[in-house]
């Protein structure tokens, strides 16, 4: 069978499977709609967390990302789940005895304060769409390239699924949902992984072939042979990082706050029935999520070494399929600059403009013609790192039925994420502005009706993004974990470890937070981008690392303010010291 | 309850608190350790060894961080796990 019916089947069979599981568990009240009730099962918990955090970023992009960047890119790898240990120690076991359905409810209560519930209502939605945005073209990726669907069909196709089992289910089907998802996900990365392992090193374990020798019988590590072939092409060694050692740690740490503080997931803990079964559950998300954070690594530099192998001085005429599809799709590109027909990958862009702008000329040989200037280095290609990941099983000339397992992966990736997201919009809406701050006296089947239609708006507007996308959406989701790490992660933990932090503290905090984050991001970005070079940053730090520097400011500024201001009333003071304890307290 | 028997339970729960405080503190410099230590600020002078065929900053934070990330998480369960028994303060079946 060809790969794209394949596609077809394995597509259908997955959504066929969450439809299934989206019927069987309806959501009848609120308790399950925003919280499935409270009692997930730890494992299933964990499952569903590990899909529900990893994003299509995680899946699609984030091997490409190594792959290209070689060691810069363990920021994301160390980011992302070092931030899920923060998340696990300091704060999910308080918020689940806790025990409310939403982060605005608990700024809301431990602030005493209705402009902190909005507030925080206001950086929810803000942070959940511009992720969403990025759920969206991980979907439009998968279903332009490999079911040959127009992009807008796929986005509607996807959010129709979506639709039908968040608004049906809320929490209880998006959790079961999730778990599938988990496992078709993880499947989909671990057999191409395996596969690929087993070619170039022998050895079935990705984690271990990509520290091994390669089977070429040189006898070379497989990083050492990659090393001298990126070096030889003059481009930077795989295993040696080009940021600074200081841009490094506030870009790592930025990441690891900000996602402590994503809303979607530390929701997931208040399903668990127990404090204790949110400590384990973090732990098995995290054994989840780690299997393919460990793998992801590998896979880039396999495929790093498989780019060079199968496309260095290749002759335009005899490539393979997979390039004119991808040449078709606009993120592959060739430009000829010394005529001889081939291929060369070396160091530096091809293009200036780097993006290929293209024109509707074809070459001599067939190649898509770019209306970009010619760099005047050797190099040749321009590769989009998003296609690494689903590129890579034809790159490596693996069957199509693991082809198709990629894409449906992909989707699974994306759809889970997007699903989790949307929940956390809607009940920021139907619980916190409507339920909690605009109409106190809606009853309990009007607020779930408020929630579903919310979750349904939700779903229109993520669609819109899909189709039209922003451009500006990989510096946005840099802004989102940025703000997040300024803005919550600080008030949520010193709102947990200080019974002494106050309202005051909490605002002065993350305004002084938030516009120092924002205000070096908008200006290195958008007002002024050709200045946003090491040489201009304060201290050497990025504007991907500045949320870093943006929470510290926060920490400092609320420390000073709760001691020149009243302590918080007697009572929050009282629900501070009971969350810590897990035991009911009287 | 009696006025007492109050005091003495806060007291507890107070211990059980800093108890708390020191286990996570000691949880996370390990954590620091591994990712911010070993997987950047020493990464150079680590990867002048090499660990099987990586060099071994590099092994650290592209692999070594994430597995020590998953043990800690685990030795955090246990060890609250133990405090919540010892201060009496498990939930209620």
């Amino acid at each position: 069978m060809s790969a794209q019916l394949l596609t077809y089947v394995f597509v259908g069979l997955t959504f066929g499977l969450y439809i299934a599981i989206a019927i069987w568990s309806r959501s009848g009240s609120t308790q399950e709609f925003y919280v499935a009730g409270g009692h997930v099962h730890p494992v299933a918990n964990g499952a569903a967390t590990a899909a529900d955090w990893m994003s299509a970023a995680s899946y699609l992009s984030m091997a490409g990302i190594i792959a290209f960047e070689g060691a810069d890119g363990a920021r994301y790898l160390m980011g992302w789940t070092g931030g899920y240990v923060l998340l696990a120690l300091c704060l999910a076991p308080y918020l689940r005895k806790f025990a409310k359905f939403t982060v605005p409810d608990f700024v809301g209560d431990r602030y005493y304060s209705q402009t902190a519930r909005v507030v925080a209502v206001l950086c929810v939605i803000f942070i959940s769409f511009t992720y969403i945005a990025g759920q969206m073209r991980g979907v439009g990726i998968v279903f332009s390239r490999f079911l040959e669907v127009e992009i807008e069909m796929g986005v509607i196709i996807g959010m129709g699924i979506v639709f039908f089992y968040a608004v049906l289910g809320g929490m209880k089907g998006i959790t079961y949902t999730q778990v599938a998802q988990y496992c078709v996900l993880i499947f989909a990365y671990l057999v191409p992984a395996i596969y690929i392992s087993l070619m170039l090193t022998n050895v079935p374990l990705p984690m271990l072939g990509f520290g091994s020798t390669v089977n070429d019988g040189s006898g070379l590590f497989l990083l050492e042979k990659l090393d001298g072939l990126t070096e030889e092409l003059g481009m930077a060694a795989f295993t040696e990082g080009r940021k600074s050692t200081v841009d490094m740690f506030f870009i790592t740490a930025a990441l690891m706050a900000g996602t402590a503080g994503l809303p979607h997931v530390i929701v997931r803990f208040f399903t668990v029935p127990k404090v204790r079964d949110a400590r384990i559950s973090a732990g098995y998300a995290l054994i989840f999520i780690a299997l393919l954070y460990t793998t992801a690594p590998a896979v880039a530099a396999f495929a790093r070494l498989n780019i060079i192998d199968s496309l260095n001085e290749a002759s335009y005429a005899e490539l393979p399929d997979w390039f004119g599809k991808w040449e078709d799709s606009g993120l592959l590109a060739w430009t000829d600059k010394n005529n001889d027909g081939k291929l060369q990958y070396r160091g530096g862009a091809a293009l200036s403009p780097s993006k290929p702008v293209f024109t509707d000329d074809r070459g001599q040989l067939g190649q898509r013609l770019v209306s970009n200037v010619q760099t005047d280095n050797a190099n040749e290609l321009y590769i989009d790192r998003d296609i690494i990941v689903l590129a890579h099983p034809e790159i490596a000339q693996l069957p199509n039925w693991v082809v198709a397992l990629v894409a449906a992966g992909g989707l699974a990736a994306a759809l889970s994420t997007a699903a989790g997201l949307l929940l956390v919009i809607s009940s920021a809406i139907s619980h916190d502005l409507l339920r909690n701050t605009l109409a106190k006296n809606l009853t309990d089947a009007q607020e779930l009706r408020w929630a579903r239609v919310a979750a349904a708006l939700a779903i229109f507007v993520a669609g819109l993004f899909g189709i039209y996308p922003p451009g500006f959406v990989a510096e946005v989701v840099a802004f989102a974990f940025g703000l997040a790490a300024a803005s919550f992660f600080p008030v949520i933990l010193l709102g947990i470890f200080s019974t002494r932090m106050n309202k005051e503290a909490a605002i002065a905090g993350m305004l002084s937070g938030l516009t120092l984050t924002a205000g070096y991001i908008v200006f290195f970005k958008f007002l002024a981008p050709e200045m946003n070079q090491a040489e201009y940053w304060w201290f050497g730090i990025s504007p991907e690392g500045i949320g870093t520097l943006g929470m510290l400011l926060n920490f400092f500024v609320s420390a000073v303010v709760m001691r020149i201001t009243p302590a918080p009333p007697v009572a929050v003071q009282e629900m501070v010291r009971s969350i810590r304890i897990p035991k009911k307290v009287d | 309850m009696d006025s007492d028997s109050k005091k003495q339970t806060n007291d507890s729960q107070q211990a059980y608190w800093r108890a708390n405080v020191t286990t996570l503190l000691s949880l996370l410099s390990v954590w620091f350790l591994v990712s911010f230590g070993c997987g950047i600020l020493w990464v150079d002078t680590l990867n002048q060894f090499s660990f099987f065929g990586w060099k071994l900053g590099f092994w650290f934070s592209q692999q070594g961080a994430i597995y020590a990330f998953v043990v800690l998480i685990f030795v955090y369960v246990w060890r609250m796990n133990a405090l919540d028994r010892r201060y009496k303060v498990e939930e209620d079946a």
